[in-house]
C-alpha cells in the first residue's frame, strides 16, 4: 500500500509538473509577445517572422515617365562605346569583344596559322603533337594573310622554371614575332606554369592580348569566353586515334567493389596540401580507399610526419589500376596545381570523378556540362559531405554519369588531336557567334566535333537528336544516282532503276549526278516519272561529287545508287522504313566485311559471302544527308583526292566516316538474290569489279583510312533485317513486301 | 499537444499492473491531467491565432510604419564588390552544410525603413511592388526559413531593384547595418536596373562587399561567372496583359523592332534595313501624338498608324532587342511572352540565366556591328528551327520570366544547384518545354556499346509445377554456347522443387530460387544470382527454340542491348470503331511487342520493372495473372523510345495446330483481355510508348543459297 501511495504521489506530482510546464509554456511567449515587437526594431529581426505580402498600393520599381525620359541620345554613341571597350579592357580583363579582331576571320573564315619552326629551337613531343594536329586539321592555312588565329612554334607548354623542358628567353622571342601585334588573335598553349613553392599561374612571359589554352587554370585567372581551359595530359597521350573508354559492361546493380578511391602523393606542407592531408579521415580501407604516400622528392624524410610510415605501408598494399577499374567513384583532389592526371585517368576508366579542387576552371567548362559526368565537391566539405554524398547517388544516376564519362572521353579527350580540335572549335563557335553549337550538340552523342553548325543550327537537321527532341525525320528520301556511262538505250539498267525508285511512295526527288565524259543528254531522254528528276553535272567529274551536300536535296534521307544497281520499288520502300528506325546509320543492300590479317599485319577487305559484315556499299544504301556534308567538309583533302584519283573506295570511306560517328555497324536489309549476279554481268561496272587492281586498291584504301582515323572504326554485325513475314509459309497476299521474295 | 500524445501512449502500459480500484483512481486522475493538457493546447492555439491576426492588420499598415533606422554619417560603408569573388572564396558553404533534401535555406530580413540623420529615406520609392512580390514568393517557397541561425542565404528587405531610386552611399551603409551582414557573406541582392547616367555601369553601383548579386544587365566585365546570377529585367506588362496562345508558325512580318529608346545611330541603320527589305520589316516607335504615361506604353506607331503593344509582337517571326543605355531590356521579356524569337544585339551582355538556359535554342545573338546584315543572317535560319525557337522562347518566358516569383525562384534554384551540384537540375529539366519532356526519351544506357560476347547470358526459367517440361527446357538451353548460368524461379509455394539429384546434369551452374508469392512478375525480379547483363526470360514449356535460334538471339541482343529481343512478335492497333487500342497476334507485317515467353533483355530493365513500374500496372498484372510481358514492352519502349527486335521467323510458341483444339472462344477471350491490358497501360503511362516497325532480324545468310554448313546459324527454326 505504501508503495502504491508513493507511486500515486509521484504520479500526481509528475502530472502537475507537466501541467505547469504546459501552461507556463504558453505563458512565456504570451508575455513576451508585445515586447518582442519592440525589439524587432532594434535587433532588426524577429524569430518566427515570415515575410508577409504587403497589400495595397506600392509603387512599381520603375515608372514609365522615367523610361520615356531615358533619352536615347543621352548616352554615348554605341559605336564609340565599342571602341572604348577595346582600349579599356585588356590584359587580365580581356574578352573577345575587346581583345580579339573579328575582321580577320571574316574574309577567309576561321583559319589558323602556325609560325614556322626555327632551327635549333627545342620543342617537346607534346607541343609537336599539338602543332601537327593543327596542321592536319581543316582549319590550317600556311598563309598568315588568311589567318584569323595564330599559334606559336615556341614551346610554351612547360613554364616551370625547374623543368628541363623550360624554354628560356621566351619573352624576347615572342615579342620579335612578325605578326605578334601585342598578342592579338594569338593562342598560347600551356600545361604547367609556376613552380615550387607557390605555383603561381604566371607564364614568365607577357601574353598581352593573346588567349590562353591552359591546363589547371583557376577561375580567378580565367577570362571567361576568352581563355580555354584544357585538360592536363601526359607525354604519352597519343597524337591521334586514341584509346576507347574502358566501359564494356553495365552491371546491375552498378556498384563496383569500391565506392571511392584515390592513390597519390601527399605534400605534407605548402600549397594544395590541406586536402590530401585530410584524406585519411575518410579512408576506411573497405569501400573507401584513399591512399597517400609521402615518398616523393629527394628529401621527403625531412618533412615526414607521424602518419607517413603508416600511410606509406598502406599505400603499397593496393594496385592503382585495380582500384581504378573496380571503383564507382574516383577522387580527383587538387595537386600542387589545380588539375591532375587523375582526372583523365578516371574519365577513361568510367570511374566517376569526384572533384575536390576549389577554383579550378574545369576542362572545356565553356561547353561541357560537368554535372552530367562528375561529382563536383567542395574541398571545404570533404569530411562532412563527400562520403555521404557519393553513397546517396542513385543507381540510375551512376549509370548515366558513367556513360557520360565515356562519351566525353572519346569525344574530346582521348588524343591530343581531339583536345586541340575541341579548343579550336570552341574558339570558332565564338567567332561565328550565331552559327555556333548549342549546349546539346556539345553534351550529347556524337559530340561537337562531329556536329558542324555550319551545316545547320537546327538540331532536327542532324540524324542524332530525334529521340532527344521527340521529333521524327522527314518521311521522304531523295535518290542520288551516280552515272558514269552514256545513255544509249531506254532499256539500260539505269533507266529501269530510275523508274523503280521514282515509283516508291517515299521518293521526293531524283538527282542524277552526271559524271560521264559525254555531254548531258537531252531532257526527253530521261524516263518520265511522277517525281522531279534533276540532272547535275558532277563537279570535275570526280567520284566524290556523288557525296556533295547538294542544296537540291530537300529531304533528310538520301538513297545513294550506282547506275547499274538493280532494285525494285518494294525493296526501296522496305529499306526506307528500316532507315526511319536507324537514321544515324547506313541502311542498304550489298555488304562487305573487314578483318585483321595477322600474317601481313594489316587490315583485310573481303567481298565474300560471310556470316557477318561491317560495311554496306553506297551503290544502294540509304543514309542521312548530313553524312554528305561531313564527307565533304570533315574528311581531309588527302583522302578525298586519293579516292577521286582511283575512282574507287568512296563507299569504304563513307562507311568509315559513318561508323566513326555512330560507333555502330551499318544495317543490311534483305534483297533479291540476283543483285550480285546482275552486277557482275553488267558492262560498265563489270570491268571495274573484275579488275584485279580494283580489289587490291580497296585493300590499300582500308589501311590508309584506318591510319588517318587512328583506329579502325568499323564494327561487325551478324544480322540482316528482313520484312516480318519474309519467306514465311503463309499466303503471299498477307505480305506487304512480296516482291522481295520473288526471284 | 505533443506532450499529451506521448503521455497517453505510455499510460496503458502501467495500468494492467494495478488493482481495479486503484485503476479507476488513476484513470480519473489521468483523465484530469489529459483534460488539462487539452485545455492547455486550446489556450495555446487560440491566443496564437489572435496574435497573428493582430499582426497581420498591423503589417498591413506597416509598409509605412516599418521600424525606422537612422543612419549616422559616419556609419560603416562596405567595400565595393570584389571582382574576384567566387563561390569557394566569398561564400560560406558551411552554413548550408549537408542536407538530405539538398535545398538551401533562405532567410529574409524583416522590413525596416532606413533614413539618414536628417530623416531623408535612402530610397525614393521604398519597397516596390515587384520586390514585395519577390520576397513574398520566396517566403512562400520551400527555400524559406524564419530561423536566422539555420539560414544559408540572406536576403535583405532593402529594395535595390532600380538604382535610379537609390542614394548609393546611404544604401550601402544600411546594408552594412544588417545584423548578419558579415562582409556581405551569403547575402543576395536583386537588382534589375543597374548604373545611371551618363555612363550606365552594368552592375549595381552600391558598395556591397561580397554580396552575391542577381543583376539584370551584366556585361562580361562585371559578371562574376559562377558567382553572380544574371536575371531578366521584369516587364510590368507581363502582369497586365494576357496574350492569346499562338502556335509556332509563319508570321505576317519577318522582323519587328518595337523598342522606343533606340540610339539614333541604330535607328538610322534599322531604317536603312527597312528600305532594303520593305514589308518584311516593321519599324515601330513611340507615338508622338499620345500623352505620356502608362497608357502610351501600350501603343506603338509607324507613320501615324497605331499598333497595340505588346500584341503586335505576336505578328512577327523575329523581334529586335537592341541594347539601350543599359544592356538588359524589359522588351526581351515582352518579346519572349509573344513567342517572337528575340534577335539580341547587345555586345558583351550576359543573357538572363545563361548559366542554365541554352539561349541558342531560343534566340539569335548578333553582334551590334552586324546589325546591317541582320536580314541575311535571319533568312539563313531554317523554318523548322524558327518554329522551335518560337516555342522555346515562349516556354522560357512562361517558366522563368513571367513573374517576379518565377525570376526569384529560378535565381535561388541556380544558387542551390551550385551548392549541391550532384543534385542539380539537368539541362533537359531546365530547357525542355513540357511537350518535349513528354515525347523525348532519356535512357541512362545511352552509349552505343556492344558488350563482349564472353560473359554470356543468364537464363531465368519461371516454373510452377511442370517438372518434366522444365527439365526438357533446361536440357535444351544448356546446349546454347553462350549460356552462363541457369536460374529456375520456383513459383509454387505449396510444393518443393525436386531433389537435387533429379535435376538434369548440365555444364553451367544451375540455381533454384523459391518465391514467396505466385506472381508472374517474379520472372523479372533482378535476382542477385544474375551476374550477367543479359537475361533470357524463358517459360518452362518453350522447348521448340533451337540452340542456334537462342544463340543468334543473344548475338542480336548484343547489338541492341537496350532493347527487348524476342521471338514471336505482337502488335497493337488503334481500333477506330471502338476508339481504343487493340491487341493483334500473328501474321501481321508489323511488330511493336515481343513475347517474353522467350526474350533477351538487359538486367537493368528487371530492376526498373521491379522498383519503378507504376503500382497501378503491377496490381493489374497481379490480379489478372496476365500481361506482364506487355507491361515489360511498355516499360522498355517508354525508357528508350525504341521498338523491340523480333528475331527469326518464329510466330508462336505453341504448335500451330494446338490453338485449333483449344477452341476459338478461348483464344478470343485471351485477345480481349490482352487488348484491355494495352488500354489500361496506355492510360497509366499517359501516352502510347510502343513503336511499330516492319522488320525482324535474321542471320545474314538466312535462306540464302549457300552451303548450310558454312552458315553460323544454320538451324533457325520454322514458325
Amino acid at each position: 500500500m505504501q508503495a502504491k501511495k508513493r507511486y500515486l504521489t509521484l504520479f500526481s506530482a509528475g502530472a502537475c509538473l507537466i501541467l505547469v510546464f504546459c501552461f507556463g509554456g504558453i505563458q512565456v511567449p504570451l508575455a513576451r509577445g508585445p515586447g518582442r515587437r519592440d525589439d524587432r526594431g532594434v535587433a532588426g529581426h524577429r524569430p518566427g517572422a515570415r515575410w508577409r505580402h504587403f497589400p495595397g498600393s506600392l509603387q512599381p520599381f520603375r515608372r514609365w515617365e522615367q523610361d520615356w525620359s531615358d533619352d536615347p541620345d543621352e548616352h554615348a554613341s554605341p559605336r564609340g562605346n565599342r571602341d572604348a571597350n577595346s582600349g579599356l579592357y585588356g590584359g587580365k580583363r580581356c574578352r573577345m569583344d575587346s581583345c580579339f579582331n573579328f575582321t580577320l576571320c571574316e574574309k577567309n573564315g576561321f583559319k589558323v596559322y602556325v609560325y614556322p619552326q626555327q632551327k635549333g629551337e627545342k620543342m617537346s613531343e607534346s607541343y609537336q603533337n599539338i602543332l601537327s594536329s593543327i596542321e592536319g586539321s581543316m582549319f590550317y592555312t600556311p598563309d598568315p594573310g588568311q589567318a584569323c588565329l595564330f599559334v606559336l612554334s615556341l614551346d610554351t607548354l612547360d613554364r616551370d622554371q625547374l623543368s628541363p623542358q623550360y624554354v628560356h628567353n621566351l619573352k624576347a622571342k615572342v615579342q620579335s614575332l612578325h605578326q605578334w601585334n601585342g598578342g592579338r588573335n594569338h593562342i598560347i598553349f600551356n600545361l604547367y606554369s609556376g613552380t615550387w613553392p607557390d605555383y603561381t599561374e604566371d607564364l614568365g612571359l607577357d601574353i598581352g592580348l593573346a588567349m590562353l589554352a591552359k591546363a589547371s587554370i583557376s577561375t580567378e585567372n580565367f577570362r571567361p569566353g576568352f581563355d580555354v581551359s584544357i585538360p592536363l595530359f601526359s607525354k604519352e597521350h597519343p597524337r591521334t586515334g586514341g584509346e576507347r573508354g574502358y566501359l564494356k559492361h553495365n552491371t546491375i546493380p552498378p556498384y563496383r567493389k569500391y565506392v571511392l578511391v584515390f592513390k597519390g602523393k601527399r605534400y605534407l606542407t605548402g600549397i594544395g596540401s590541406d586536402t590530401r592531408n585530410a584524406l585519411y579521415h575518410v579512408h576506411n580501407s573497405e569501400d573507401v580507399v584513399l591512399l597517400t604516400t609521402c615518398k616523393h622528392g629527394k628529401d621527403w624524410q625531412k618533412h615526414k610526419d607521424a602518419r607517413c610510415d603508416r600511410d606509406n605501408a598502406e599505400y603499397d598494399k593496393y594496385d592503382y589500376r585495380e582500384m581504378l577499374y573496380n571503383s564507382t567513384f574516383c577522387l580527383v583532389p587538387r595537386g600542387r596545381r589545380l588539375g591532375s592526371f587523375r582526372f583523365l585517368e578516371a574519365l577513361q576508366a568510367a570511374c566517376v570523378p569526384v572533384m575536390l579542387s576549389n577554383g579550378w576552371e574545369l576542362p572545356f567548362s565553356e561547353i561541357i556540362d560537368w554535372n552530367t559526368a562528375a561529382v563536383i565537391g567542395d574541398e571545404r566539405l570533404l569530411l562532412q559531405v563527400i562520403p555521404s554524398t557519393v553513397r546517396s547517388i542513385h543507381q540510375d544516376k551512376i549509370l548515366s554519369l558513367r556513360h557520360q564519362t565515356q562519351f566525353l572521353w572519346e569525344a574530346y579527350f582521348n588524343s591530343v588531336e581531339k583536345i586541340v580540335l575541341t579548343t579550336l572549335e570552341i574558339i570558332q563557335d565564338r567567332v561565328l557567334r550565331h552559327t555556333s553549337r548549342s549546349n546539346l550538340m556539345w553534351n550529347s552523342l556524337p559530340g561537337g566535333l562531329f556536329t558542324l553548325p555550319q551545316y545547320s543550327t537546327y538540331l532536327g537537321d542532324f540524324p542524332f537528336y530525334y529521340a532527344k527532341l521527340g521529333v521524327k525525320p522527314y518521311t521522304k528520301f531523295t535518290a542520288i544516282v551516280h552515272v558514269v556511262s552514256p545513255l544509249v538505250s531506254q532499256s539500260q539498267p539505269v533507266m529501269k532503276l530510275l523508274v523503280a525508285v521514282a515509283k516508291s511512295q517515299y521518293c521526293a526527288q531524283v538527282i542524277v549526278v552526271w559524271n560521264c565524259d559525254k555531254p548531258l543528254p537531252a531532257k526527253h531522254r530521261w524516263p518520265v516519272t511522277s517525281v522531279p528528276v534533276i540532272v547535275i553535272e558532277g563537279e570535275n567529274k570526280v567520284i566524290s561529287s556523288r557525296f556533295l551536300p547538294y542544296d537540291t536535296i530537300p529531304t533528310d534521307a538520301v538513297l545513294s545508287l550506282d547506275e547499274d544497281t538493280v532494285l525494285s520499288t518494294t525493296e526501296v520502300d522496305f529499306a526506307f522504313t528500316v532507315w526511319l528506325s536507324f537514321p544515324d546509320r547506313i541502311v542498304g543492300y550489298p555488304a562487305r566485311s573487314h578483318f585483321w590479317d595477322g600474317s601481313k599485319e594489316r587490315w583485310g577487305y573481303t567481298s565474300k559471302w560471310t556470316n557477318d559484315y561491317s560495311m554496306v556499299l553506297t551503290g544502294a544504301a540509304i543514309y542521312h544527308k548530313y553524312y554528305h556534308y561531313l564527307y565533304t567538309t570533315y574528311l581531309p583533302a588527302s583522302l578525298k583526292s586519293m579516292v577521286d584519283q582511283m575512282s574507287n573506295c568512296e563507299d569504304i570511306l563513307m562507311n568509315f566516316l559513318v561508323s566513326s560517328v555512330s560507333k555502330l555497324p551499318p544495317i543490311k536489309v534483305t534483297q533479291k538474290k540476283q543483285y550480285k549476279e546482275t552486277m557482275m554481268g553488267q558492262s560498265s561496272r563489270a570491268s571495274r569489279w573484275a579488275d584485279p587492281d580494283h580489289f587490291a586498291q580497296r585493300q590499300t584504301c582500308m589501311n590508309k583510312f584506318a591510319s588517318w582515323f587512328g583506329t579502325m572504326p568499323l564494327v561487325h554485325s551478324q544480322m540482316r533485317l528482313d520484312p516480318v513475314l519474309f519467306k514465311d509459309q503463309v499466303s503471299i497476299l498477307r505480305k506487304k513486301y512480296r516482291d522481295i521474295e520473288r526471284l | 499537444m505533443y506532450a499529451s500524445g506521448k503521455y497517453s501512449s505510455r499510460g496503458p502500459a502501467l495500468i494492467p499492473r494495478m488493482k481495479t480500484k486503484h485503476r479507476i483512481y488513476y484513470i480519473t486522475l489521468f483523465s484530469v491531467v489529459l483534460l488539462g493538457l487539452i485545455a492547455t493546447g486550446m489556450f495555446q492555439f487560440w491566443p496564437h491565432s489572435i496574435e497573428s491576426a493582430a499582426d497581420w492588420t498591423l503589417d498591413k499598415r506597416s509598409v509605412h510604419d516599418a521600424p525606422l533606422v537612422r543612419l549616422s554619417v559616419s556609419s560603416l560603408i562596405p567595400e565595393r564588390g570584389d571582382l574576384s569573388c567566387r563561390m569557394h572564396t566569398c561564400f560560406d558553404v558551411y552554413r548550408c552544410g549537408y542536407n538530405p533534401k539538398n535545398r538551401i535555406k533562405v532567410y529574409i530580413y524583416p522590413l525596416q525603413k532606413f533614413v539618414d540623420e536628417l530623416g531623408v529615406p535612402i530610397s525614393s520609392t521604398g519597397l516596390s511592388r515587384e520586390y514585395n512580390d519577390l520576397l513574398s514568393a520566396i517566403s512562400d517557397s520551400d527555400f524559406y526559413t524564419d530561423d536566422v541561425t539555420r539560414a544559408c542565404l540572406f536576403i535583405p528587405s532593402i529594395d535595390v531593384l532600380n538604382q535610379n531610386s537609390l542614394r548609393i552611399r546611404e544604401t550601402a551603409q544600411a546594408l552594412a547595418m544588417l545584423p548578419r551582414w558579415d562582409k556581405g557573406m551569403n547575402h543576395l541582392l536583386f537588382n534589375m536596373l543597374p548604373g545611371g547616367p551618363p555612363d550606365y555601369n552594368t552592375a549595381l553601383d552600391v558598395p556591397r562587399d561580397r554580396v552575391l548579386l542577381a543583376g539584370g544587365g551584366f556585361s562580361t566585365w562585371t559578371y562574376r561567372q559562377g558567382y553572380d546570377v544574371s536575371i531578366p529585367v521584369y516587364s510590368p506588362l507581363s502582369a497586365d496583359v494576357e496574350l492569346p496562345e499562338r502556335q509556332p508558325g509563319p508570321r505576317r512580318y519577318f522582323i519587328l523592332s518595337s523598342q522606343t529608346a533606340i540610339h539614333r545611330e541604330y535607328r538610322a541603320e534599322l531604317e536603312r534595313l527597312k528600305e532594303e527589305n520593305g514589308e518584311a520589316l516593321l519599324l515601330l516607335d513611340k507615338c508622338s501624338n499620345l500623352s505620356q504615361g502608362a497608357a502610351s506604353a501600350r501603343k506603338r506607331c509607324f507613320k501615324g498608324q497605331i499598333y497595340d503593344y505588346p500584341q503586335i509582337l505576336q505578328e512577327s517571326s523575329f523581334c529586335v532587342v537592341l541594347r539601350g543605355a543599359r544592356l538588359g531590356q524589359a522588351a526581351l521579356s515582352d518579346v519572349l511572352q509573344a513567342g517572337c524569337v528575340p534577335v539580341i544585339l547587345a555586345d558583351s551582355y550576359i543573357l538572363p540565366f545563361s548559366e542554365v538556359l541554352d539561349w541558342k535554342r531560343a534566340s539569335v545573338v548578333i553582334p551590334e556591328e552586324k546589325l546591317s546584315e541582320m536580314y541575311t543572317i535571319l533568312k539563313s535560319i531554317p523554318h523548322r528551327q524558327v518554329e522551335e525557337m518560337q516555342r522555346q522562347a515562349h516556354w522560357f518566358w512562361e517558366a522563368y520570366f513571367s513573374s517576379m516569383k518565377a525570376i526569384g525562384l529560378t535565381t535561388l534554384q541556380i544558387i542551390n544547384d551550385r551548392i549541391y551540384p550532384y543534385a542539380a537540375r539537368t539541362y533537359e529539366q531546365w530547357n525542355n518545354p513540357p511537350v518535349v519532356k513528354w515525347s523525348s526519351v532519356n535512357s541512362p544506357l545511352f552509349l552505343p556499346l556492344i558488350p563482349p560476347r564472353a560473359p554470356g547470358f543468364t537464363a531465368v526459367v519461371l516454373t510452377y509445377d511442370r517438372v518434366e517440361s522444365l527439365f526438357r527446357v533446361i536440357t535444351e538451353i544448356s546446349k546454347v554456347p553462350s549460356l552462363a548460368k541457369l536460374l529456375v524461379v520456383w513459383n509454387n509455394q505449396n510444393k518443393s522443387p525436386p531433389e537435387e539429384s533429379l535435376w538434369p546434369k548440365i555444364g553451367v551452374p544451375l540455381k533454384v530460387v523459391r518465391t514467396k508469392e505466385n506472381k508472374l512478375s517474379n520472372r523479372f525480379f533482378p535476382y542477385d544470382e544474375i551476374e550477367t547483363e543479359a537475361v533470357l526470360a524463358i517459360d518452362d514449356d518453350i522447348i521448340m527454340l533451337t540452340s542456334d535460334e537462342l544463340q543468334f538471339g543473344y548475338e542480336v541482343w548484343r547489338e541492341f542491348p537496350d532493347r527487348l529481343v524476342g521471338y514471336p512478335g505482337r502488335l497493337h492497333l488503334w481500333d477506330h470503331e471502338m476508339g481504343k487500342w487493340k491487341y493483334e497476334s500473328e501474321w501481321t507485317n508489323e511488330v511493336s511487342m515481343v513475347l517474353t515467353g522467350a526474350a533477351f533483355y538487359h538486367k537493368y530493365f528487371s530492376y526498373v520493372y521491379t522498383y519503378k513500374m507504376p503500382l497501378d500496372i503491377k496490381n493489374w498484372e497481379y490480379t489478372h495473372m496476365n500481361c506482364e510481358d506487355i507491361a515489360m514492352n511498355f516499360l522498355v519502349a517508354n525508357i528508350t523510345g525504341k521498338a523491340p527486335i523480333k528475331v527469326t521467323p518464329r510466330k508462336k510458341f505453341k504448335c500451330p495446330e494446338c490453338t485449333a483444339i483449344d477452341g476459338l472462344s478461348l483464344d478470343q477471350t485471351h485477345m480481349v483481355e490482352r487488348s484491355e491490358c494495352i488500354n489500361k497501360f496506355a492510360s497509366v503511362f499517359g501516352t502510347m510508348p510502343l513503336k511499330v516497325v516492319e522488320h525482324r532480324a535474321d542471320p545474314v545468310l538466312y535462306k540464302d543459297d549457300f552451303p548450310e554448313k558454312l552458315k553460323s546459324f544454320p538451324n533457325i527454326g520454322s514458325l
